[in-house]
């Protein structure tokens, strides 16, 4: 059997088409290869037959002379958030263990009709609340990547880890993921692959687990700008089930792609080079600064006087969504029900939360629920929403002075598993970078920069106006060129 | 009759009383999914995805029930709110699936707007008031718990869960139980003219949260009470009634009147207590984040407007300035939708068939359409079949008295025929001998033989006994055996007593 499994998404795509091989044959590669790396632990539930079912409609439809989709013939990865019919969808969380939607999500939907293909469902952490895949009831998520000269095993990042594992591993060539402050670019950065989240309403919310409505949005994690620019046409769209939908047309990113950046402007703030960030990403930093000016662009300084609140703001705003999106969870309807014996209504409510739910979702709605408690509200949530304000203001005054910003996408690269689960605190600070360009709503993307000198991955991130994901993917193209990122993580699995 | 005061051991108190009046929203879709709102079908037979609160489901707003609020804020001359917001109201309960109740509690759609009591002396209204409405919020309802299904589980029905509902919040103006009465009828009959609400109190469809409190009069507000879901007038003003004699009882035994909850009882007409302050939620009230704000178009609210009816009180106006109706008939006639709907058919039909103008022909159709038709229907109970009574039959009973060809009397007999068989009201009036004599050869002959057999009080007539014209007038019906026409009888005795 032929391995296909290097192959990205533009590279099946095409090669299905012009007939150089087949979807089966794809599918059948990627499956062998998901099985063969259970240990990654990167999906919850796996459904070779969904690929399969999917690569032969593809094969039937080519030999039937039918048009076919963005996507068709590709196998991937699907976030374990994202509502799948009549497959298992969790959250990663033990409250919504077994539970099978009697629906699809908007985004898979569209994907499933561009002619891609399931391979599972990956593990993430749970309900999307984490930054390192280790608050998943399924168990952490494995990177594929090690510390030069360490057994140790190292976080994917999160809460898209089991995408970023997924993609990196190569058992996968693109995934789905979701990001509320980071979690698509910082477990992309961490492995050594791109994603982008698009502008906020991009990508319909409908079937997808809500962690904090404001500020969710999904988008692709795969290893090129170009697979993601692909996969992104295909998932976005308006969608009027979702009332927070852009009603705008799907632009055909993957056709307006180019690495010539000539009369752009690339910022560069100031407020991002914080204490504690590696010495590593403030180079790559500057090498970032330096493809883009090779790409044609002018590098001008810009300032984000906010950016040291987003962080804080952040921890009330998402919290705060969260405690009301997750109230659903209650054993009343579906998914776990604890009902001690003799129990009433609130009983079962407590029995049923307190068993159903882990400890960092515990603590997120437990904070989301104060700040939003009576004498508690104006001091904090409304302060909160007056500093997201404040810094998507920020933004738009930059926007009259660059068309793309470059920063760091994650203060430091990936860490071992387990090492910072005592200091929430400094695993919420994984993010510090990211969360700016989600309390704005901006398309962000990170790439794949450069390797650390113990050979982790390191990620640089662009940040556009809105609605420009072309000036991101662009500005992405030019690195990822320039960078010529082709380190992969040595198969020990 | 006096203003409302309670007579307490140290005085008198005055009640203050603020009504809340949840009301369904007429749309055929819920607030915010697709699933029907029909009344009485099986349980959870009319609940989607997003009314079942499923994993990643989202509301979409329904443009009717936003439509809805804004006719009906107009209709109650308030103000629309041009922005206005939806928020979530967060508790748990076993009917509430989302585990959180869409409302608007910082930026309502309709803000302040007026209800005006019309005087109604009888109902306990002295004098015309208007009751200040502080404004109308749009937002879900919950499903309902079914207690005897099962000996130890209790189901849940979300069929009603997510159906839109209005907020009418009104100020704490009014002050006796027949006030809060009038209120919820007159608001009851807006709702209803403008179509937005069926008012239907035994379905549910409207129900009142009664806010009272008592004070002496020109003190402060007292401390006030809220007894939930009371779900019918009389039930309103019977928890008003013994709300405030509850508080003045307690604050004259040296109590205090604590802010609370309570519940209506029925079956003994009084209240108790379900929750107080201190236990109340805190309901951690935040913008929903998956919805938003909802902006009106100066074009949507032209077209609200323009889809306004005649209103109850522009109406009664008309009927009393145009019509020439008494204001007692104006108010009956204006109430209620069905009642101004078949008097105006009937008037139009009425006007057509006999070839006057409306206006002269109002006051008898009133008549007819509030007390003869009414009374005779009453009259013959279950062998009336009101079907039967179409305009068209009804206005040529009502032609043919206008024409003098028939009695009062008689058009209420043809009437009766009608609603018992359907038959035609000139056919009836010809075969069954309803018919008025109007032939003056008939009477005069008659007549001649009355006044033959009675020239003893024809002379005592001439004599100046006037009263005898009616013993004259009598005794010719009886010859005619109540069939001549009063006014020819009359004008032929006159001409004949000189």
């Amino acid at each position: 059997m032929a391995d296909f499994t290097d192959l990205g998404v533009k590279d099946i795509r095409d090669g299905v088409a012009s007939g150089e091989f087949t979807a089966r044959e794809v599918a059948e590669s990627f499956n062998a290869a998901v099985a063969d790396a259970a240990v990654l632990n990167a999906f919850i539930v796996t459904t070779p037959e969904h690929a399969l079912a999917a690569a032969e409609k593809v094969d039937a439809d080519r030999a039937a002379g039918k048009q076919l989709g963005k996507m068709a013939g590709v196998p991937i990865g699907m976030k374990d958030l994202f509502a799948t019919h009549g497959v298992q969808t969790t959250a990663a969380s033990h409250i919504l263990e077994g539970f099978k939607p009697e629906y699809e999500s908007t985004v898979s939907s569209n994907l499933w009709a561009a002619g891609a293909g399931m391979l599972g469902k990956l593990n993430l952490d749970q309900f999307a609340m984490g930054s390192s895949n280790e608050t998943s009831y399924f168990g952490n998520v494995n990177s594929p990547w090690r510390k030069e000269g360490s057994n140790a095993a190292m976080s994917p990042g999160g809460s898209s880890g089991g995408s970023s594992s997924a993609v990196a591993s190569r058992i996968a060539p693109a995934a789905t993921g979701t990001d509320t402050g980071g979690s698509i670019r910082q477990p992309a950065a961490f492995a050594g692959i791109c994603g982008i989240k698009p502008t906020y309403g991009r990508c319909s919310r409908w079937g997808v687990v809500a962690f904090a409505s404001s500020l969710d949005q999904a988008g692709p994690m795969a290893r090129s700008v170009e697979d993601c620019a692909i996969m992104l046409e295909a998932m976005a769209g308006f969608d009027p089930k979702d009332s927070t939908s852009l009603q705008m047309d799907v632009p055909t990113w993957e056709a307006g792609l180019s690495a010539d950046l000539k009369g752009k402007k690339v910022g560069i703030a100031k407020e991002y080079r914080m204490d504690g960030t590696d010495e590593a990403i403030l180079k790559s930093w500057e090498q970032g600064k330096e493809w883009l000016r090779d790409a044609g662009a002018e590098i001008v300084d810009i300032s984000l006087p906010h950016t040291k609140y987003a962080l804080p703001a952040y921890y009330i705003i998402a919290p705060a969504e969260a405690s009301s999106n997750l109230a659903r969870y209650d054993g009343v309807r579906y998914g776990l029900r604890d009902l001690p014996e003799g129990a009433g209504l609130q009983d079962m409510y407590a029995a049923t939360r307190a068993a159903g739910f882990g400890d960092e979702v515990k603590r997120r709605i437990l904070i989301g629920t104060y700040v939003l408690s009576a004498g508690f509200y104006d001091a904090y949530y409304n302060q909160a929403q007056k500093v997201r304000a404040l810094v998507a203001r920020d933004f738009e005054h930059a926007w009259a002075e660059c068309d793309v910003i470059l920063a760091p996408t994650t203060p430091t690269a990936s860490f071992p598993l387990g090492s910072l689960n005592e200091d929430p605190l400094t695993m919420y600070l994984n993010d510090v970078f990211a969360v700016p360009a989600s309390l704005a709503g901006l398309p962000a993307m990170s790439v794949p920069a450069a390797l650390t000198e113990d050979g982790l991955p390191l990620g640089l991130q662009l940040v556009g106006k809105p609605f420009d994901e072309q000036g991101v993917l662009n500005a992405g193209l030019a690195i990822q060129q320039r960078a010529g990122f082709t380190a992969k993580p040595e198969k020990w699995w | 009759m006096s203003k409302y005061l309670i007579q307490g051991a140290t005085g008198e108190w005055e009640v203050v009383i603020g009504l809340e009046v949840h009301a369904q929203v007429t749309s055929n879709a819920k607030l915010f999914s697709g699933a029907s709102t029909e009344f009485g079908a099986e349980p959870n037979a009319q609940v989607s995805l997003i009314d079942a609160a499923m994993p990643g489901m989202l509301p979409v707003p329904n443009a009717e029930c936003i439509r809805q609020a804004v006719r009906t804020g107009m209709a109650i001359e308030a103000q629309i709110n041009k922005y206005s917001r939806f928020d979530r109201k967060n508790y748990f309960y076993a009917d509430l699936p989302q585990g959180y109740q869409i409302s608007q509690l910082y930026h309502p759609i309709v803000g302040e707007g007026q209800l005006v009591l019309d005087a109604d002396e009888k109902g306990g209204i002295l004098e015309e008031k208007v009751i200040g409405i502080e404004r109308i919020h749009v937002e879900q309802d919950a499903g309902k718990l079914m207690h005897d299904q099962h000996p130890t589980m209790s189901y849940v029905d979300l069929n009603r869960c997510g159906v839109a509902l209005m907020e009418i919040v009104s100020k704490p103006d009014m002050r006796s139980p027949a006030e809060a009465g009038a209120y919820v009828r007159k608001l009851r009959s807006i709702l209803r003219y403008v179509g937005t609400c069926d008012g239907n109190m035994e379905e549910g469809s409207m129900r009142a949260d009664v806010n009272v409190s008592v004070r002496k009069p020109g003190e402060e507000f007292g401390t006030r009470t809220e007894t939930k879901n009371v779900n019918s007038v009389r039930f309103v003003m019977q928890v008003i009634e013994h709300e405030a004699n509850r508080q003045v009882d307690l604050i004259e035994g040296g109590g205090t009147v604590v802010q609370e909850t309570r519940l209506f009882d029925v079956a003994s007409g009084t209240t108790r207590s379900m929750r107080s302050k201190e236990d109340a939620h805190d309901y951690r009230y935040f913008p929903d984040p998956d919805l938003l704000p909802v902006e009106l178009e100066d074009d949507f609210l032209e077209e609200c407007r323009a889809s306004l009816p005649e209103l109850p009180d522009a109406k009664r106006a008309r009927y009393e300035i145009e019509l020439g109706l008494t204001p007692y008939n104006a108010r009956e006639l204006t109430a209620e939708v069905e009642t101004f709907a078949r008097f105006e058919t009937l008037l139009t039909e009425a006007a057509g068939t006999i070839g006057k103008p409306e206006a002269k022909l109002a006051t008898p159709v009133a008549n007819w359409a509030l007390s003869v038709a009414p009374g005779v229907i009453k009259s013959i109970g279950d062998e009336a079949s009101v079907e039967h009574a179409t305009a068209a039959r009804q206005a040529a009973i009502l032609k043919m008295q206008d024409a003098g060809e028939i009695s009062g009397g008689q058009a209420k007999e043809i009437f009766e025929i009608v609603l018992k068989t359907g038959r035609e009201p000139d056919e009836i009036a010809d075969s069954e001998g309803l018919k008025q004599v109007s032939d003056t050869g008939a009477i005069e002959t008659a007549i001649d033989e009355i006044l033959a057999n009675n020239s003893d009080k024809v002379e005592e007539y001439r004599g100046g006994k006037d009263k005898l014209f009616g013993f004259f007038v009598g005794q010719t019906m009886k010859a005619m055996q109540g069939k001549a026409n009063p006014a020819v009888v009359n004008q032929i005795l006159k001409d004949k007593l000189g």
